[in-house]
């Protein structure tokens, strides 16, 4: 560590011109930054999944427990005060943000797709699974239950938000209900365009009548520049003694 | 810059390959659990909600219609 012994390999070393040592650093610098975003595409696209994996297993286990209790206990559940005033007509279900609220199933996205969906839609929420918009319907009630989600990060739930075709169902299991909805449009939006998770979309001030779903997340792929939107209506509403609804049969 | 970090390392060239293996295991934890997340939420290509423009992030829409 000696001054002598660093400089001994520049003394015995050819000599070598400034310029070219600069280059060859340069190049060096450039090698590693291409290895860093490599890397962080690797992090990005499958590493993040492995905490949203984690998280959902967590999510899924406390969801069935709650709902196990609440069986038992016929009256309504202990809640929280709610996280954010809600307006006249708005859920009075409350739920932590962050906590588990529901389960999502889509059977054209596979017979195993099913996620917890999360309350929230913060970036910390959304680590965690499809979000629900805060103040927007809960399942099953009139109005637009609005959920948003990854497309390609964090386990992609949404990434096959693409293939739903008008028709296919969404089921959203809460702690009595089965809710069957069915998709009945997709569209492309901007990010801005806040009139897609209204009550009555795009209608701003109306009184809805429906209850209808609303899935979010980006669109194109490992972009977010624009929005994919899927609409679908409410159709079905079974108690879970019933046993599963008929469009997660028959698979 | 990478040559001078492999004379600067002590021993023969087998006990350098394990401290190299050891160094390159730190910068990989230190990316993925420490660097990596913290810049991830800042890239915007993981947007997914509909806000509208005047409200920040944290603040969703749904309780009052724009």
């Amino acid at each position: 560590m000696s001054p002598t012994a660093s400089l001994r390999p520049a003394l015995t070393a050819p000599r070598r011109s400034a310029a070219r040592r600069v280059v060859g650093v340069a190049g060096e610098i450039l090698i590693t930054l291409g290895v860093l975003v490599l890397l962080f595409v690797g992090y990005d696209l499958w590493f993040t999944g492995v905490y949203t994996a984690a998280s959902q297993r967590t999510l899924k286990h406390e969801l069935s427990q709650i709902w196990a209790a609440q069986q038992t206990a016929p009256t309504s559940p202990d809640v929280g005060p709610s996280p954010s005033p809600t307006a006249a007509g708005s859920p009075s279900v409350d739920v932590i943000p962050g906590d588990a609220l529901a389960i999502i199933r889509i059977p054209r996205l596979g017979h195993n797709y099913a996620f917890a969906i999360v309350e929230g839609v913060s970036t910390a929420d959304l680590k965690k699974g499809p979000g629900h918009y805060p103040g927007t319907a809960m399942p099953g009630q009139i109005g637009n239950f609005v959920v948003s989600g990854h497309r390609t990060t964090y386990l992609a739930p949404f990434n096959g938000l693409d293939k739903l075709r008008t028709g296919d169902a969404i089921v959203i299991e809460t702690a009595k209900m089965w809710y069957t909805y069915r998709v009945t449009q997709s569209l492309t939006v901007l990010p801005t365009d806040v009139g897609v998770i209204l009550p009555v979309p795009n209608h701003p001030g109306a009184k809805p009548t429906q209850a209808l779903i609303t899935l979010t997340t980006c669109t194109p792929k490992y972009s977010a520049s624009h929005r994919l939107v899927v609409h679908g209506v409410l159709v079905a509403a079974t108690p879970k003694s019933q046993g599963p609804p008929a469009a997660l049969e028959g698979e | 810059m990478y040559g001078w970090i492999w004379r600067k390392l002590p021993g023969n060239t087998a006990e350098k390959c394990v401290t190299v293996g050891a160094m390159v295991l730190a910068i990989l934890a230190l990316l993925f659990f420490v660097v990596f997340p913290w810049v991830e939420p800042r890239l915007p290509w993981n947007d997914v909600t509909i806000e509208s423009p005047s409200l920040s992030s944290p603040h969703p829409i749904g309780t009052s219609p724009p």
